[in-house]
Formats: C-alpha cells, structure tokens, sequence
C-alpha cells in the first residue's frame, strides 16, 4: 500500500514532460488540467498513505523503498531510494496540498499571460522535485531534489524574462543558494568519508559509533550542512535573494519562497537532527542564527513599502523561528510551526496576489486602502492570515505553534533567556508589521478602485488556506487548554525527542504574555496606521529615523556589502582577465600554428634553383652523417 | 712492360671536383639549358666515378654501370630539352625564376 | 714508359676542370657549349687511362657526340642568340655565385673527406671478395690487380650475361624518352589542350 507513495512525485513530473512535449497540442487549458490534475491526484494519494501511515504505522515506524538502481560506483551505492516516515508524510501532505491549491489558484491568476503552459510545466516540476527532496532515503536523492528546487526556483523567478531585472534577480537567487549548496556538497562529502555511506538512515546509526559528541569532524560536517541550510532557507548570511525573488510572480512566490522550497533548510536540520545532536555547539549557533535573523527581518518588514516585500522579509523572520526552534531542541515544535506557516504565509501570498491582480499589478501598500469594502472576501481570508501570522490567542493556527516554540525556548538548557526574550520581541514585531499590512491595504481611504474581482480558482484556495490557517492548529494544544498531542506523539519515531515540559503556571504566564504582545502590536499598528495618523507624520519627519527606515528598508545593508565586497572585486578581476589568460594560451597555439605555416610556406617559392639547393643542403647533411666520424 | 696506371682516388677526386662545379652551376644559372648543362657535367662526373671505381676493382660493372647511366643521360636531355622547347614556345623565355606560378 | 698513363691523366684531368669551368660560367650558350664538349673529351682521354677503352669510345660517341649536339640544336631552334648572351650576362652577376659556391664546396669537402678516408673504413673481408666475373686473374698476378684494363669483350660479356635485364630495361626508357620527348615537344594545332598564356 505504501507502495503508492512513488507516484506522489512520479506525476508531477511525468506532467511536467507531458506538458513540455505536447503542450502545443494541449493548449493552455489543457495544460492547466493537466497540471492541476497532476497535483490532485498526487495529493489525493498522499492523503491516502497518510491516513494508512496514521492508521496503521509500518514497523519502526518507516518505510523504505528503492525504486531503482541508481549509483554503484567505488564504495558508494546510492539507489533511488524513498523513505517514507512520519516527517516526510507530513512534508508530502503539505507540499502536495498547498502545491495543489496554489495550481488551482494560478490557473486564474495567470490566464492570459504569455508563456502559461510553460509556467505550469514548472511548477509541476517544481513540485516533483521538491517531492524527491522530501521523500529522499539517501542524501545523493536527497541533493537532487535539493538542486532540482533550486533550478525551478531560477526559472520560475526569470518567468517574465523580457525584464533584465526579473533575470538578474533569479540570477542572484540561483548563486547565493549555490553558495549553501556546495558548502552542503562539503557536508555530504564529509559524512561519506568518516561514515562509509550515505543512506540518511544508515548514517544515523553509523554516526554516534564514529564521532564523539563535540568531535571536530561531527562539528564540521554540522556547520556545512547548516551553512547549506542557510542559504536555502534564507538565513543570515545568506538572505539576500528572498527579497529580491518576489520578482516572479505572485504564485511562485506563495509556493517556493513561502510554503515549501525555503522550507527545506528547516527539513534538512530535521532530518539530520542526529548529526546535530552530536555538535551542540552548532545547535547552539542554529538557534543564534534564527533569532538573529528573526528579529533583523522583522524589523525591516516593518518599514517595506511592497507588499510582497513585506512578506518576503516576513517568511525570512518566521524561519528565524523555525530555525530557533530547531536550535533549542524543540524539534517537533519547529516541524510544527513550517506546517502551520505553509498555510498561512500561503495564504497571505495569494491574497496579495488577489489584490495585485485586480489593481491591476499594485504593489505599493501607500497606493493601495480601502479595499475591505471592495473586496471583501480576500480582505476575511487576508486577516485569517494575519491574525495566524501575528499568533492571536486560541483561534489561529499560529498561535498554537508559536506557543510550542516559546515552550521549547524556555525549556532550553544554555541561553534560554535570550532565546526566550528574543521570540517574545520577535512576537511583537510580526504582530506589527502582520496587521500594518493589513491597515495599510485594506482600511483607510480608498485610494485604488480594484478592477477585477477574483473568481471561483481564486477562491477556492483562498477559502480552504483560511480554514487550514484556523483550525490547523488544533492538533496540538498545550496542557492548559486541554492536552491534545496528536502531532508530537505522531513524529515520535522520526524525531525522537519529547516536547519540552513545561510547569501550568510558567505555560500560562508564556501564552498570557505572547497574546499581550500580539495584541500590542496590533495596538501599535492601529495607533500608527489608523488611528492618529499624525504620529506616522511625525514619525515620518524625524531626522535621524530616516537613516534606520533606510537602513531597515535595505535589509541591513547586506546588499550593498556585499556588493563592495564580493561583487566589484570580481567584476574587477574578470574585467582585468578580459583577454581570458587561459584562452590566450589555446589560442597562441592556433596562432603559433599559422606563423609556423607562414614560415613554411616561405620555402615554397616555385623556384627550382630553391629546390635544388634545399636538395644540395640535404645532401650535405646525409653525408656529414654519414662520413663524418 | 707494366703501365702504371693513375690511382682510381685520384679519378675520385676529379670526378668530386667536377660534380662540385656542376652543382655550382646547377645553383647559380637561371636559363634553364644552362641548368640542363650543368646537370649533364654532373653525370658525367657521377659516370667517371662509376669508371674509376670499377677500374680500382678490375672489373667490368663500372663500365657497365655508367653504360645504363649514359642511356639515362641521353633520354634526359630530350626530355628536358623538350620541355624547354615548350616552354619557349608558350612564355617566350626560359628563365627558370620566372616560372614559379608553384609558389606558395 | 709506364708514366704516360700518369701524365695523360692528369693533363687531360686539369683540361677537364678548366673546360667544365668556362662552361658553367659562359653567357653565350653555344661556347659554353663547346665548352662542354672539350671537357667530355677530356674525360674520354680519362676514361682511357682508366683502362676503359671503350667507355672512352661511348663517350666521345654518345655523349660528346649526340648529347652535346642535341643540346646545340635546341639552342639553335630557340634562337637564343645575343639578346640571350646580354640578359643572362645581366642575370648572372659575380653576386649570383656566392651562395652556390659555398654550397659546392661544402660538397666537395665532404667528398673529398669521404674519398680520402676510404681505405680506413673499407674492411678486409669485402676485398677479399672482390673477383672478377671472368677468370681473368688466371693469367695475371693477383696483387697487380688494381693495374688492370678491362677490355670491351668483358664489357660485353658482362652485359650479355648478368646485366641484360639492365639492358633491356635501358632499352625500354630509350624508348619511352624517345616517345616522351616527341610528344612534349609536339607543336599542337588541332588539339584541344589550351595553352595558358602567363
């Protein structure tokens, strides 16, 4: 029965080939069924091995299945392997679910455009290859899918690539990932090397024979991989292309950089939890690591001025907790909130792109307000969204998530005040800049008439996200509001670390203060956006605040060092390096070639008093030879 | 009464020297009948050491030998001359520098 | 007595040199010519010292005789007459002859070298083997055998016996000279060659 779960990735990418070889015969309809069928199905049938999984779990709680193969060479045998448990069953539940609603939805978002079978062959590969790389048994599926996300990412950014701007932004995506990838290349390499395999299973049981907690080389291989993680998850240092990647429309945005493709950094952490286990001191860099850039971006997320922007900066801070989270050894918590972010960031994504859509490709939120009135519809689903986002106490998804986080924080052995005190800040700040976007876009004034209703594809998604964003939650509610562990209990075997036990009293002095701050931030965002709109005049004619908006808005100027940094120097040297040094020499071989046949050539000058004195030359030299002693 | 005969080296010698001043003229001249010339003193001098060599040894293959060469010499003069006749005929000269459209 | 073999030697050797030197070096052809013609009569008188009496004969013949006078009448077809002497005067400056000079006498050094260092490198064996077809030693002393005339019966022995595949093969490319040069020189009028005018 679980046989099945190898056409979970199977048809997408068969849809993809479908799509790429006859989609001229398909035509856009028939590509859009295509693609949306595809992922249906898919999802209907993860659906099905999930339900099967819950019922009746396979023994040891995993079940593996190589479908061909693959690799043999030297000591390393790498199949094409699945391994399905439950971290990757609530991966694939997630991917293909949301991945089917974001189909569903660009089938009416992208009517129209130039290039629409193209985008849905995309992502449907996309979704086949971030299937790959949940469902991976070994790290060489586990790096394909890893590189194939990453390749789809590039092309689905540079969608529209008549603009230069579009190209060079998925350009920059492409090779600040690249930069995680070959660190995680290094990682790979690592393990293979001390560990003889890389079957992610078999080196975990490998792993704590041959390094010893601490060991240099557990620490080494910890930090690649982590780096590898950080760049695809955009973590500081390597969260410069998030932003800048909103350049690809508005579904791409939703279901790469939002649900599923960053997400992947925080599966690999947490498939690879046993390697870090064995270097504390990385778990401990981990978790800085996404406090750090929790707070930093969602500090700049409060002064964006795109809505898309916004929610770029808004999914780096929200992996900031799941990294966080995963830090402090609050494993499931952090599996947790990516499954509860998947829906609600997703649904944000989309209902902006509702909004986009029908101001006809809007982005500046100062354009924009009054759109409750218009809209109502996308402006219910938008505040479900927000209200998940911001962690509002009880109703929300991400309140429940959140808090198990905050749990995990407080519980944590080093450091846990700062931790702690750096998740309730980071609390207040998404509240802030979560309903900022909603006072901005959708109270005040009306600035914009919207020109475009959404339809039917576009609802569907949006109503079933909001739901999800809701009630999703309710899986896990913590021991004070009635004890349900449904979610914790069902990772046991993959993550075999029980959540952390918190005293009532401290749990409920954590929720009563995450809700103050939650509402203070919307408190605040009201006050600023709506309610005295003079203290926003105010705010706005402060000197020296313009230098921090600026330097906030920038992203803390990581672009702009980059650039002084990395980029101008190797401009300069390629510039320097114009007549490519090592082309010369090839090409001085050529040329040396034609002198050499010029100088040939100059002997043969017809003449036969030439030739017969070359002869004559010969001839002495034959007999110097040969008489000569 | 015993002749004394001259030593075949020495023959050698003039044969050497004869050829030498064939080669030089064989170098130096343009007009192709002089370079046909020179070509046949170099025979000759290739003949007169055949001769010598087969008087060192008292036998009769030296004789024999520039026999055949003589018989070469002969078919190459007509043929040479030959040419050079055709060749006068087309380009009014035979200077052999100017025959050079093989350049290149 | 027996030094006239040595004396007509070198006399008629030092005529040939000189003669071949004023033929290579004349602008007027048919002197250089003539020329030609006394240094191969020179080298018959050579051929004679030689013992070899009827080479000496095939060469006033043949070569002197059919050669050289092939070689005057082409000249005297082509009509290379003064305004020849004048260009090829003009054509050969004393300029002209450095090149091959040097050249011809590296050659010549060469050979020289080689002729003179002859006898170290020769080994016993090969002129212990050296006979003669015929037995002619018989009646001649062995060691006398580098003063030997080879008379024309052994020429012509040699050539009816071992050599008259040589013979016949000469016969062949008198033949095929013979036809070849007809034909090259042939004076088209009918046919359909062009002749490309330079």
């Amino acid at each position: 029965m679980f046989e099945l779960i190898v056409l979970v990735p199977a048809l997408p990418l068969a849809s993809f080939l479908a799509i790429t070889a006859l989609g001229r015969r398909l035509g856009s309809q028939g590509a859009a069924w295509v693609a949306c069928a595809s992922t249906g199905i898919a999802a209907v049938i993860s659906t099905v091995v999930a339900v099967e999984f819950i019922g009746d779990p396979p023994d040891q709680g995993f079940f593996a299945f190589e479908v061909w193969e693959w690799l043999r060479v030297g000591g390393l045998r790498a199949p094409f392997a699945l391994h399905l448990d439950a971290l990757s069953v609530i991966m694939t539940s997630v991917v293909t679910g949301v991945g089917f609603l974001i189909h569903l939805y660009s089938a009416e978002f992208m009517a129209g455009e130039e290039g629409y079978s193209r985008f849905f062959s995309w992502l449907n590969l996309f979704v086949g290859f971030m299937l790959v790389l949940v469902l991976a048994g070994n790290f060489v599926v586990l790096y394909l899918g890893w590189e194939g996300v990453g390749l789809c990412s590039y092309l689905l950014i540079g969608f529209w690539y008549r603009n230069p701007a579009n190209g060079a932004a998925a350009r920059k995506a492409f090779i600040v990932t690249r930069i995680g990838d070959v660190a995680m290349a290094l990682g790979l390499l690592l393990i293979f090397t001390d560990l003889g395999t890389l079957d992610i299973r078999e080196a975990m049981n490998r792993s704590a024979g041959v390094w010893p907690v601490g060991s240099d080389r557990a620490v080494a291989a910890a930090a690649l991989l982590l780096a590898g993680a950080a760049g695809k998850s955009a973590q500081i240092p390597l969260q410069v292309w998030l932003p800048d990647a909103m350049a690809g429309p508005t579904p791409v945005s939703a279901l790469i950089h939002a649900a599923t493709m960053v997400t992947a950094g925080v599966y690999l952490v947490a498939r690879t939890h046993w390697l870090f286990v064995l270097a504390p001191d990385i778990l401990l860099v981990v978790a800085t690591l996404g406090s750090v850039t929790m707070l930093a971006a969602g500090l700049s997320a409060c002064v964006q001025t795109d809505i898309k922007r916004t929610l770029a900066y808004s999914t780096i801070s929200q992996l900031g907790y799941m990294f966080l989270a995963l830090g402090v050894g609050a494993w499931s918590a952090g599996v947790f909130h990516f499954m509860t972010h998947a829906f609600f960031k997703a649904l944000l994504f989309l209902a902006a792109g509702a909004v986009i859509l029908a101001t006809q490709h809007e982005h500046d939120m100062r354009k924009l307000g009054g759109l409750a009135r218009q809209m109502p519809f996308v402006f219910v689903t938008f505040l479900a969204g927000a209200a998940s986002l911001a962690a509002l106490p009880v109703l929300t998804a991400g309140f429940y998530s959140k808090d198990m986080i905050l749990a995990g924080a407080w519980a944590a052995p080093e450091a846990s005040r700062w931790f702690l005190g750096a998740a309730l800040a980071g609390a207040f700040v998404t509240s802030f800049y979560s309903f900022r976007m909603v006072f901005l876009t959708f109270l005040g004034p009306a600035r914009m008439r919207p020109h475009k209703l959404p339809g039917f594809a576009v609802g569907v998604p949006l109503g079933a996200l909001a739901l999800l964003s809701l009630g999703a939650g309710l899986i896990e509610i913590p021991h004070s509001l009635g004890h349900v562990s449904l979610f914790s209990s069902f990772l046991a075997d993959a993550l075999p670390y029980p959540p952390a036990v918190v005293p009532a009293k401290v749990e409920l002095a954590l929720q009563a203060t995450a809700t103050g701050l939650a509402l203070a931030g919307l408190a605040a965002a009201w006050v600023v956006y709506v309610g005295f709109p003079w203290a926003a005049e105010w705010h706005a004619t402060m000197r020296p605040l313009h230098w921090v908006h600026g330097l906030l808005r920038n992203g803390w100027g990581f672009d702009a060092v980059y650039d002084r940094v990395l980029v101008r120097p190797f401009v300069a040297a390629t510039s320097f390096n114009r007549n490519d040094l090592i082309d010369s020499v090839f090409e001085g071989v050529g040329r040396g070639v034609a002198v050499l046949h010029v100088a040939a050539a100059l002997t043969q000058t017809g003449r036969v008093r030439w030739y017969a004195a070359l002869l004559a030359i010969g001839v002495i030299a034959l007999l110097a030879v040969l008489v000569l002693p | 009464m015993s002749f004394s005969f001259p030593l075949p080296e020495h023959a050698l010698l003039l044969a050497a020297l004869l050829f030498a001043m064939g080669l030089a003229g064989l170098l130096a001249r343009r007009n192709i009948v002089f370079v046909l010339m020179s070509l046949e003193v170099m025979l000759n001098a290739a003949g007169l050491a055949l001769v010598a060599s087969g008087h060192k040894w008292a036998q009769a293959d030296g004789q024999v030998l520039f026999i055949v060469l003589l018989a070469v010499a002969g078919c190459e003069a007509a043929v040479g001359l030959g040419l050079v006749m055709r060749i006068h005929r087309r380009s009014r000269t035979v200077d052999s520098d100017s025959l050079d459209s093989l350049k290149g | 007595m027996g030094e006239d073999m040595l004396v007509a030697f070198y006399g008629a050797g030092a005529v040939a040199v000189l003669a071949t030197f004023l033929a290579v070096t004349r602008a007027q052809p048919v002197h250089a010519l003539l020329y030609l013609g006394t240094s191969l009569l020179a080298i018959a008188v050579v051929f004679y010292t030689l013992g070899a009496p009827f080479v000496a004969a095939l060469e006033v013949v043949v070569y002197a005789g059919a050669i050289v006078v092939l070689f005057v009448f082409v000249v005297m077809m082509l009509n290379l007459g003064t305004s020849t002497t004048a260009a090829e005067r003009s054509l050969t400056p004393p300029r002209v002859w450095i090149g091959p000079a040097a050249l011809s006498a590296l050659v010549l050094s060469l050979l020289v070298f080689a002729i003179l260092t002859s006898q170290t490198r020769a080994s016993a064996v090969q002129i212990a083997n050296r006979k003669s077809y015929f037995a002619l030693r018989a009646s001649k002393d062995e060691s006398q055998i580098e003063n030997q005339e080879v008379p024309p019966r052994d020429v012509g022995a040699s050539l009816y016996g071992p050599y008259f595949v040589a013979v016949e093969l000469s016969s062949v490319l008198l033949l095929a000279g013979m036809l070849s040069a007809w034909r090259i020189a042939r004076r088209e009028r009918t046919s359909g060659t062009q002749e490309v005018r330079k």
